[in-house]
């Protein structure tokens, strides 16, 4: 698979590391709300077909991005820096 | 129709005209006291022990394909009972048991060969992990014997021991671990429950759950409506999105995992072998060639089938432990969807759907399980309590901070 990296272009998807479901860059405050922690942590999204996803640039700028595959077959439909998914959801950084 | 040598004798003196189908192909009944949904081989074990053992009611297995063609059919046979915590070790002891009796009991040839199952270790730190290991093993009343250097040259001399940076120190021998035919287990499973009665229909998707008053009713299914009292779940890689039919999430990903067979070799692997020092497993199939495999592929998938990065890291752990393993051609890779849970251990549990029962998150080592998770699933759906095997596989252990990780990776399911 070949990501295409908002920087960087399209890169080997061997370069980077996988996280998974991109709503954990929402994560809650699990103090507050113990059980939507639980719901964050453990009951991620897994569908057949367009999965928002994170990957991390490991062995390249370690920038983290958000990827659009589909998981049905592979295909690769975009992928953004997690920071401005992050910051436009009014997050600092 | 019995298996017996008297038969086949029999049948080779009559032109084998005697045999006849080993099970039926009916169409669905309008409804069944017990529905199972997955022909794979947790399906039929259940569909199996519930008919035999628990009692006597109108069961279906429910396919979407072909009974076998899942990952039953698609995994590297192994089987053992060498876990570490007790969650698991009971439960994988009792599976090892009931494969010991298997091929007697539903009169079936399942190939069921404990040909021994050799982990080896590289380093001392390691060689203290696999004695804590084994001790647990023998605790819960498996066996297990540490090796030494010398005791595994003289099973596999050809082995890579000097390798500079991972050189063989010994290895964690069960001897009664294996392999067996995975897809006669399947079958035999099939002919053994399709004996008891049960309706074995393939080429039935279920499409959708009747729920009402948070009670099953029933299920849709592209053969039409069928209902139920009862529906068990056994759909490995598919679990989250059937299960999502019922308005559940689960604590799963979807992963692919690839297997490769080399061309047909003269006998030289006699066992079942694991490299310590990476992610590489081999044995030796009866037609010769070598089977092995390695880590999943790590991104959600349900494409059944992986991408080369893989295939190259699985040579690299063969080349460094095996050398020789590099004349071999490859004659074929394939991949299966993976039910990765998120602490690496399995599920058999009721749901907050009164009647609905699920059983998944089997990850890559649910081939072992077959006859066990059939057999509690069976028990579970039977009697609505669990097996004391099986106690452990609940659904909310994450919420109760009970998780049973083997490999102490956290909620991470593609390094499980
Ligand atoms: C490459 C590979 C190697 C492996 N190696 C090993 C090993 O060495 N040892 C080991 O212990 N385990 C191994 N495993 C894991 C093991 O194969 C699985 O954990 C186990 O087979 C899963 O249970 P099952 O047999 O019931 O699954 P499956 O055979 O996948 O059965 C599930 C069935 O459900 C059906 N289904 C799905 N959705 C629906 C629907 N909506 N309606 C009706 N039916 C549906 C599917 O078609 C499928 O037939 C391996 C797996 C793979 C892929």
């Amino acid at each position: 698979m070949l990501i295409p990296h908002p920087i960087l272009g399209l890169r080997d998807a061997q370069e980077f590391t996988y996280l998974g479901d991109a709503a954990l860059i929402d994560r809650p405050d699990g103090l507050a709300n113990p059980e939507a922690f639980h719901d964050y942590l453990y009951l991620r999204d897994n569908p057949a077909g367009i999965h928002r996803e994170l990957w991390f640039h490991e062995q390249g700028d370690r920038s983290w991005i958000v990827v659009t595959r589909n998981t049905v077959t592979h295909e690769i439909l975009g992928a953004v820096l997690a920071q401005d998914v992050a910051r436009a959801r009014g997050r600092s950084r | 129709m019995r298996f017996s040598a008297l038969r086949v004798f029999r049948e080779a003196l009559t032109g084998h005209k005697g045999w006849t189908p080993t099970w039926r192909d009916p169409d669905p009944q309008p409804s069944y006291d017990i529905i199972i949904v997955g022909g794979g081989g947790h399906g039929l074990a259940a569909a199996y022990y519930l008919a035999k053992e628990f009692r006597r009611a109108r069961i279906a297995v429910l396919e979407r394909g072909w009974i076998g063609g899942g990952n039953v059919g698609r995994n590297t046979t192994i089987i053992r009972s060498n876990y570490l915590l007790d969650g698991n070790q009971p439960f994988y002891e009792f599976s090892m048991k009931l494969w010991e009796g298997l091929e007697q009991d539903f009169n079936y040839n399942a190939m069921v060969s404990q040909r021994g199952i050799l982990n080896l270790f590289h380093t001392d730190a390691q060689r203290d992990a696999y004695t804590r290991r084994g001790n647990a093993m023998i605790l819960h009343g498996a066996d297990a014997e540490l090796l030494d250097r010398e005791q595994v040259r003289a099973m596999y001399p050809f082995l890579n021991f000097d390798h500079a940076r991972f050189p063989i120190k010994g290895g964690l021998l069960q001897r009664r671990g294996g392999t067996a035919r995975h897809d006669a287990v399947a079958w035999g499973y099939a002919r053994g429950a399709d004996e008891h009665g049960v309706d074995i229909i393939q080429n039935c998707a279920v499409t959708g759950f009747r729920i009402r008053n948070g009670r099953v009713l029933g299920v849709e299914t592209t053969r039409g409506y069928i209902g139920a009292l009862k529906v068990g779940i056994a759909v490995a890689g598919n679990s989250s999105t059937v299960m999502a039919m019922a308005g559940l999430r689960l604590p799963i990903e979807s992963h692919v995992l690839q297997a490769f067979v080399t061309e047909g070799l003269k006998p030289v692997i006699d066992g079942v072998m694991t490299f310590g020092a990476g992610h590489f497993y081999v044995s030796q199939s009866d037609k010769g060639g070598l089977v092995f495999g390695g880590d999943i592929d790590g991104y959600n998938s349900y494409a059944q089938r992986g991408n080369l990065p893989v295939i190259e890291d699985v040579a690299e752990g063969g080349m460094a432990l095996m050398p020789m393993i590099g004349r071999a051609r490859l004659l074929r890779t394939w991949g299966g969807i993976m039910d990765m849970s998120m602490d690496g251990s399995p599920f058999i549990d009721r749901t907050p759907v009164e009647g609905l029962y699920f059983n998944g998150g089997w990850c890559y080592g649910g081939f072992k399980a077959t006859p066990a998770s059939g057999y509690c699933f069976a028990h579970l759906i039977a009697r609505d309590e669990p097996h004391p095997t099986a106690v452990a596989y609940r659904l909310d252990r994450f919420r109760r901070g009970a998780m049973i990780d083997e490999k102490g990776q956290g909620a991470q399911p593609n390094l499980h």
